[in-house]
C-alpha cells in the first residue's frame, strides 16, 4: 500500500546556517536584524499591493458600476427613464421596510425631469440561509417593474431558484411573477406563496426562500408607496 | 539555478499523483469541498491557488536567504498574504462576475495549509526555478483533482458540465449532458457529497497504486534526488 511520504525536504539546511550565524551575534542584536527585516519586507509587500490597487482600481470600479447597471437594467426596463440613474441616487439611513440595518442606496429614475421609478436595494433577513439581497423597481404608480437577487445562500438545487440564473424554469422564472404587479391593489393577505393561500407560486421542495423574498419585496413596495414623493426631491447629503 | 532532470520529474510525479494535495496530503480541503459545486469555479479557485503557490513558492525561495530562520513564518504568511490580495483584486478587476461567486474563497487560500506548507517544506530549502516547479505541479495536482469533483459534482447534481463557463469565455456556453427534465442529485452538490466523493477519489487512487504494485509493475528504484541525497552539493 501507498502510504504517504514525507513531503520533499531539505537540500540545504538554512537552519543550521542560522545558528552558525546566531552564535557569533547576541540575542538583541539578533533581534533586532529580523525586525528590520521583516519590516522591510512588510514595506516590500505593501508597495507591491499598493501599486495592483492603483493599477486595477478602475477595472474594479467600471465593473461594479456594470454589474450594478446590468441588475438595474433586469428590474427597471431603460425605456421608462431618461435620466442618468447611477448619478441619481439618494443614500438612506438604516431602513427597517427594506430590511437594512446600514445605510442603502435608492436610484431615483426620472422621465423628462418627472418622476418615473425607484430601484431600491432590499434585504430578506430571513431566507433559509441568511440573508437575501434584492434589488427591485417600482414605478411611481407602485409597479413593480421587476425584482433580481443580487445574493443569497439558499441551497443550492432547492431554495436557489429565486435566482432566476439558477432557476431550471428558464421560460417564466420564479422571481417574474412580481414583474407587472402593482402593489397598493393588492391586500397584504394575497403577499402569500398560494399554499397559503397567497397569490404566488412556490417550487416543490423550498417554501421557506420565496417566502422571504415575498415579504422583502411587500414591504419595500409599501416604503416606495409612502416614501416615494419623498424621495424624489430630498437632496443627496454628502 | 539549473533545473536537475531527475528532480524535475519527482517533483511533477509528486504534485500530480504520489503527493496529491487532495488525494494523499489531504490538505486545503476548505476549498476542495466548498467551491468543487461546478467545474468552472473549482478550475478558477484551483488555478488561482496554482498561480498563488508558484509565486509564493519562487518567492520564498528567491528570498530564502534573508528570511531569518526565527522569523520565517511570519514572513511566509506576509508573502503569502501579499500575492493572495493580488490575486483578489485582479480577479475582481478582470474576472468580476467570477469574483463575486468565489467571494470569500479567494482571501482564504491565504490560510490554505497547502500553500504554506509547500513554502516551509520545499521553498524555504530550494532553489527558485525547482521551487516553482513544485509550486506548478502541486497547483496542477489540485487543479485536475477539482476540476474532477467539480465536474462529477455538476453532472450528478444539475445535469451539466461547464455552467459559468460564459463567465470566463464570452461567447461560449454550458453543456447540458443529461437532459432537461433530470431531477438533479442534491447530495452531490452538498458538502456531505464532497466529502463522499473524495473518499471515493481516494479509495480509487489506493485501489490503482495496489494493483500497480501488485502486478510488479514497480518504478525501478532510483537514488531519489528530493530525498536521497541529503548534504550532496546543490
Amino acid at each position: 500500500m501507498n502510504t504517504p511520504r514525507e513531503a520533499p525536504v531539505a537540500m540545504e539546511t538554512p537552519a543550521a546556517e542560522g545558528a552558525a550565524v546566531g552564535s557569533c551575534v547576541s540575542a538583541p542584536a539578533q533581534a533586532f536584524r529580523s525586525a528590520v527585516r521583516l519590516f522591510l519586507f512588510v514595506a516590500l509587500a505593501t508597495a507591491l499591493l499598493s501599486a495592483t490597487y492603483l493599477w486595477t482600481r478602475p477595472r474594479i470600479e467600471a465593473s461594479l458600476a456594470a454589474e450594478k447597471m446590468k441588475f438595474i437594467d433586469e428590474v427597471l426596463p431603460s425605456e421608462r427613464y431618461d435620466n442618468a440613474l447611477l448619478a441619481d441616487t439618494l443614500t438612506l439611513s438604516p431602513t427597517p421596510e427594506l430590511g437594512q440595518k446600514t445605510a442603502s442606496v435608492v436610484y431615483r429614475a426620472r422621465l423628462r425631469g418627472e418622476p418615473a421609478a425607484l430601484v431600491l436595494e432590499a434585504i430578506a433577513p430571513d431566507g433559509y440561509a441568511g440573508n437575501i439581497r434584492l434589488v427591485m423597481g417600482v414605478t411611481t404608480a407602485g409597479e413593480i417593474t421587476g425584482v433580481r437577487v443580487v445574493e443569497h445562500q439558499e441551497t443550492p438545487g432547492l431554495g436557489d431558484y429565486i435566482d432566476p440564473k439558477k432557476d431550471r424554469n428558464k421560460a417564466s422564472p420564479w422571481i417574474a411573477q412580481f414583474t407587472g404587479i402593482v402593489a397598493p391593489g393588492v391586500p397584504d393577505a394575497e403577499w402569500k406563496v398560494k399554499k397559503e393561500k397567497g397569490r404566488f407560486d412556490q417550487r416543490a421542495g423550498a417554501t421557506v426562500s420565496p417566502r422571504a423574498v415575498i415579504e422583502a419585496v411587500r414591504k419595500a413596495a409599501r416604503f416606495a408607496e409612502k416614501a416615494g414623493p419623498r424621495l424624489f426631491v430630498k437632496e443627496e447629503t454628502p | 539555478m539549473s533545473l536537475n532532470r531527475a528532480m524535475c520529474k519527482t517533483l511533477i510525479c509528486d504534485g500530480l499523483w504520489k503527493q496529491n494535495t487532495g488525494l494523499v496530503q489531504i490538505l486545503g480541503l476548505c476549498p476542495l469541498l466548498a467551491i468543487s459545486t461546478n467545474t468552472v469555479n473549482a478550475t478558477m479557485l484551483a488555478l488561482a491557488t496554482l498561480f498563488v503557490m508558484m509565486i509564493s513558492n519562487a518567492a520564498v525561495a528567491g528570498l530564502r536567504r534573508w528570511i531569518p530562520h526565527e522569523i520565517r513564518i511570519p514572513a511566509f504568511i506576509l508573502i503569502i498574504a501579499a500575492l493572495v490580495t493580488i490575486v483578489d483584486l485582479l480577479f475582481n478587476a478582470f474576472f468580476h462576475e467570477l469574483y463575486v461567486i468565489l467571494g470569500i474563497f479567494i482571501p482564504l487560500i491565504t490560510t490554505n495549509c497547502i500553500v504554506l506548507a509547500r513554502v516551509e517544506a520545499f521553498a524555504a530549502r530550494n532553489s527558485m526555478a525547482h521551487s516553482m516547479l513544485d509550486g506548478l505541479a502541486m497547483g496542477l495536482g489540485l487543479l485536475w483533482l477539482l476540476a474532477f469533483l467539480g465536474a462529477i459534482r455538476e453532472l450528478l447534481g444539475g445535469g451539466t458540465l461547464f455552467s459559468g463557463i460564459e463567465m470566463v469565455i464570452p461567447g461560449t456556453h454550458a453543456l447540458q449532458v443529461f437532459p432537461e427534465e433530470y431531477p438533479g442529485f442534491l447530495l452531490a452538490v452538498l458538502p456531505p457529497g464532497a466529502f463522499i466523493l473524495l473518499g471515493c477519489l481516494i479509495a480509487g487512487k489506493n485501489w490503482l497504486d495496489a494493483r500497480a504494485a501488485s502486478v510488479g509493475h514497480v518504478v525501478p528504484v532510483t537514488p531519489d534526488p528530493v530525498h536521497g541525497v541529503e548534504g550532496a552539493p546543490s
